[in-house]
C-alpha cells in the first residue's frame, strides 16, 4: 500500500506581474483525511496546486510533497497524482492509449491502464477515441491519470465539475476510501456544500492568502446557531420578536433568529399568541461563516495545532475593504439542504451518452457500499 | 532511465493519433506525383522522345536522375519540418504539457525525448519520401531508356545524405514549434516560409548578383546543399553559389540547435497554467 506523505507550503508566494496570486501561503496537508482546499474563483487555488506539482514556479517560497519538491520526486507519477483540468487530452486519441502514453513516461506498467481505466468505470469505452467523451467521461479519465501509478498523494482540483449526482457521490466515498488507505488527498472546490460533504479537513484561501486552516467542525463556533421561525402572520411575528429584542434576518422561508433556541422562540410566539408555520434549530451557518471568512469580515484560527507560520497570514483585511467585495446576497440560500438543491449546474448540463449511463451504472455499486469510516452521510 | 522513458512516451504520442499517417499519405501523393511527373517530362526531353519541338526545359540525361530523387529533401522537407512543429505545438493546443511535465518534471528530459522520437520519425519520413521518388522516378527514366544510376555509389551517398537532412528537420521543426506554440501559428508560418518566401528569395538570388552568397545560408538552401541536388540548380539554371554537402549539413543543424536552445530557455521552460 503506498503511503501518504505530509504536503507543506511554506510562504509560498506567486506574482504575475502586479498581481499577487498567491500571498506567503503557508500550510500544512496530512495524510489520511481528506483536505478541502475552498475558496472562491480566482482566489488562487489553481496556482497554488501548479506551484506544489513545478508547473508554475514560485516568486518565494517552497512548496514539498514528503519533504522533496516535485520535481526531485524519483517517480513522480507513483508518489502524486494529479487530475488538474478536464480538457488535458488529444480529441484523436483513445482513452488507453492516452494512459499509455503517460505510463511510459512514468516507467508504469501496462497492466496499470486497464486497471485505471476500470476504477473509474471507463473499462468498457478504453479504445475510443476522447474526442467523443462527454464532460463527465473526461473527468473520470482524469482521475484515472491520477491512480496509473497508484500513488499515496491525490491533488484534485475541481474534481466534481461535469460529473453528475451519481458520479459525484461515488467521487466523494472513493476519496474517502483512499483517505482511510492512509493516503494524502488534497480536493479543491470553490463550493462550499461539496467540501462540507467530502472533506474532513480544510484549508481556506482567499485572495491568495490562507485564512483558515482546521478541521470542519472547527470552521463554526458551536454557540453560533440560530432558529429559523415562520408564521402566515409573519409582521405580528417580527413585531413580537423585537419587542423582545433579538436580532434576526429575513429569509425567504422564513425568519433567522440568531442566538436563540427554539423553545425561546417558540415561547415568545406562543405568549404573542401567533400561529407558526415553521420552527426549527439552524446548524451553524457554514455559508456565512465561509463568506465571511472569504471577504476578510471574519477571521479566526480556532485550531491551535495550526503553526505559528501561519498567523502572519491570517490577520483580517482593513474594515474599509470590506465594501467592495458584494455583500452576500439577500437571495442566498439560507439552508444548505436548499444550497445544494439549488447548486447543481451539472444536472442540468448535458445529455447523458450510453458509456455515461453505463458508468453511472458502474458508480452505483459503490454507493451502497458502507463507507470506510463507518460514518453515514454527513447530512 | 528518464530519456529512453520519455521518448518512448512520445514515440506512442505521435503513432496514437491519425496525424502521422495522413502526413506520410500526402507526402507520398504529392512528392510521389512531382517526382513522376518531372521525371517524364525531362526524360521525355532529354531522350528526344518530344522531338525538335521540344520547348520544355532541357537538362543534360546525367542531371535528370539525381534531380528527380532529391524532390525527396527540395519538395518533401516541409514534412518533416510540421511533423517536428506539431509534436510541440500539438501539447500547447490541447494543454496536454501538464500530464506532460507531471510525468517527466524534468522539461529538459521531456523536451529530449520529443527530440530523440523526433529523429526516429524523422527517418521514417525520410524512408517513405525515398520510396516516393526513387521508385516512380527511377522507373520511369527506365521507360525512357535514361540511365536511373543506381548502380552508382554517388547516388547512394545522396540518398545516405537525404536521410540526414529529414531528422535535422524534424528538429528545426521541433523547435520553431517550442517558439512559435501556437499550432495554427507554427503550420501557416512553416508553410509560408518554406513554399513561398524562401523559394522566392532563391529565385531572386539566381537573377541579382552576390545575393547567392547569402542566400545560400538559408534552410532550404542548406538542405539541397546537404543533399548535393535539387530541382533548383535545375530550373534556375544559373551559377547559384551552394555550400559544400557537409556545410549544408551544419547549417541546418545550427538552425535546430539555436531553435532548440532558444525555444527551451524562452519557452519550454515557462510556467504551465
Amino acid at each position: 500500500m503506498p503511503e501518504g506523505r505530509v504536503l507543506e507550503f511554506t510562504g509560498v508566494t506567486k506574482r504575475f506581474g502586479p498581481v499577487t496570486a498567491v500571498d506567503a501561503f503557508t500550510a500544512r496537508v496530512e495524510p489520511g483525511v481528506v483536505t478541502g482546499f475552498l475558496g472562491p474563483n480566482g482566489a488562487g487555488k489553481t496556482t497554488t496546486l501548479r506551484i506544489l506539482l513545478g508547473l508554475v514556479r514560485a516568486t518565494s517560497g517552497v512548496a514539498t510533497i514528503g519533504g522533496q519538491r516535485y520535481a526531485e520526486l524519483a517517480q513522480p507519477l507513483q508518489t502524486v497524482g494529479a487530475a488538474l483540468e478536464a480538457s488535458s487530452f488529444h480529441p484523436g486519441r483513445t482513452a488507453a492509449n492516452h494512459l499509455k502514453v503517460y505510463a511510459q513516461a512514468a516507467g508504469i506498467p501496462h497492466a496499470r491502464v486497464d486497471e485505471a481505466l476500470g476504477v473509474v468505470g471507463l473499462a468498457d469505452v478504453g479504445g475510443r477515441k476522447v474526442g467523443g467523451f462527454s464532460l463527465g467521461m473526461r473527468q473520470r479519465l482524469g482521475l484515472a491519470y491520477t491512480l496509473l501509478g497508484d500513488p499515496g498523494v491525490l491533488v484534485l482540483d475541481e474534481p466534481a465539475n461535469g460529473l453528475d449526482p451519481e458520479g459525484i457521490k461515488w467521487m466523494r466515498g472513493f476519496l474517502r476510501e483512499l483517505a482511510a488507505q492512509g493516503r494524502t488527498v488534497l480536493v479543491s472546490s470553490h463550493m462550499l456544500a461539496e467540501i462540507q460533504q467530502s472533506a474532513d479537513s480544510l484549508l481556506v484561501i482567499a485572495r491568495g492568502r490562507l485564512v483558515f486552516q482546521g478541521s470542519l467542525e472547527a470552521l463554526t463556533p458551536p454557540d453560533e446557531f440560530a432558529t429559523l421561525v415562520d408564521a402566515p402572520a409573519r409582521a405580528a411575528l417580527r413585531t413580537a420578536l423585537d419587542a423582545r429584542g433579538l436580532g434576526y434576518d429575513v429569509m425567504r422561508s422564513g425568519l433567522s433568529v440568531r442566538g436563540a433556541d427554539p423553545a425561546a422562540v417558540g415561547a415568545i410566539a406562543a405568549a404573542a399568541g401567533i400561529a407558526l408555520s415553521t420552527l426549527q434549530r439552524r446548524g451553524p451557518a457554514l455559508e456565512e461563516v465561509f463568506l465571511d471568512l472569504v471577504n476578510g469580515i471574519r477571521t479566526h484560527m480556532p485550531d491551535a495545532a495550526a503553526p505559528p507560520a501561519i498567523a502572519p497570514a491570517a490577520p483580517a483585511l482593513p474594515a474599509a475593504e470590506a465594501p467592495d467585495v458584494p455583500p452576500a446576497e439577500e437571495e442566498a440560500p439560507d439552508d444548505l439542504d436548499e444550497a445544494i438543491a439549488v447548486d447543481r449546474p451539472w444536472e442540468a448540463a448535458e445529455e447523458k451518452t450510453e458509456s455515461d449511463v453505463e458508468a453511472d451504472h458502474f458508480f452505483s455499486r459503490y454507493d451502497d457500499a458502507p463507507r470506510p469510516d463507518g460514518e453515514g452521510d454527513r447530512r | 532511465m528518464s530519456l529512453t522513458r520519455a521518448t518512448r512516451s512520445e514515440l506512442t504520442k505521435q503513432f496514437s493519433t491519425s496525424l502521422w499517417w495522413v502526413l506520410a499519405l500526402v507526402l507520398v501523393a504529392w512528392v510521389g506525383s512531382t517526382a513522376a511527373g518531372l521525371a517524364a517530362v525531362f526524360a521525355a526531353g532529354a531522350s528526344g522522345a518530344l522531338g525538335d519541338a521540344a520547348q520544355g526545359p532541357q537538362l543534360p540525361a546525367e542531371l535528370i536522375p539525381p534531380m528527380v530523387y532529391s524532390l525527396a529533401t527540395a519538395v518533401g522537407y516541409v514534412f518533416p519540418l510540421l511533423i517536428g512543429a506539431l509534436l510541440v505545438t500539438g501539447e500547447f493546443r490541447h494543454q496536454t504539457l501538464t500530464p506532460t511535465f507531471l510525468a517527466t518534471p524534468r522539461r529538459g528530459v521531456a523536451l529530449g525525448g520529443k527530440i530523440v522520437a523526433g529523429i526516429v520519425v524523422g527517418l521514417l519520413f525520410a524512408l517513405v519520401a525515398l520510396v516516393s521518388t526513387v521508385v516512380p522516378g527511377a522507373g520511369i527514366l527506365a521507360a525512357f531508356g535514361v540511365d536511373t544510376q543506381l548502380q552508382d555509389a554517388d547516388t547512394w551517398a545522396m540518398v545516405g545524405r537525404m536521410v540526414i537532412a529529414f531528422p535535422l528537420w524534424v528538429l528545426i521543426g521541433i523547435g520553431v514549434g517550442t517558439l512559435v506554440r501556437s499550432q495554427v501559428g507554427a503550420v501557416v508560418g512553416v508553410i509560408a516560409f518554406t513554399q513561398f518566401i524562401e523559394p522566392i528569395l532563391r529565385v531572386v538570388a539566381g537573377l541579382v548578383d552576390g545575393l547567392d552568397a547569402v542566400t545560400q545560408y538559408l534552410p532550404g538552401a542548406a538542405s539541397d546543399a546537404l543533399a548535393g541536388a535539387s530541382i533548383y540548380t535545375g530550373m534556375v539554371g544559373g551559377e547559384t553559389q551552394s555550400l559544400e554537402w557537409w556545410a549544408g549539413g551544419l547549417v541546418l543543424l545550427a538552425y535546430a540547435v539555436v531553435f532548440l536552445g532558444l525555444g527551451h530557455l524562452l519557452s519550454w521552460r515557462r510556467d504551465v497554467s
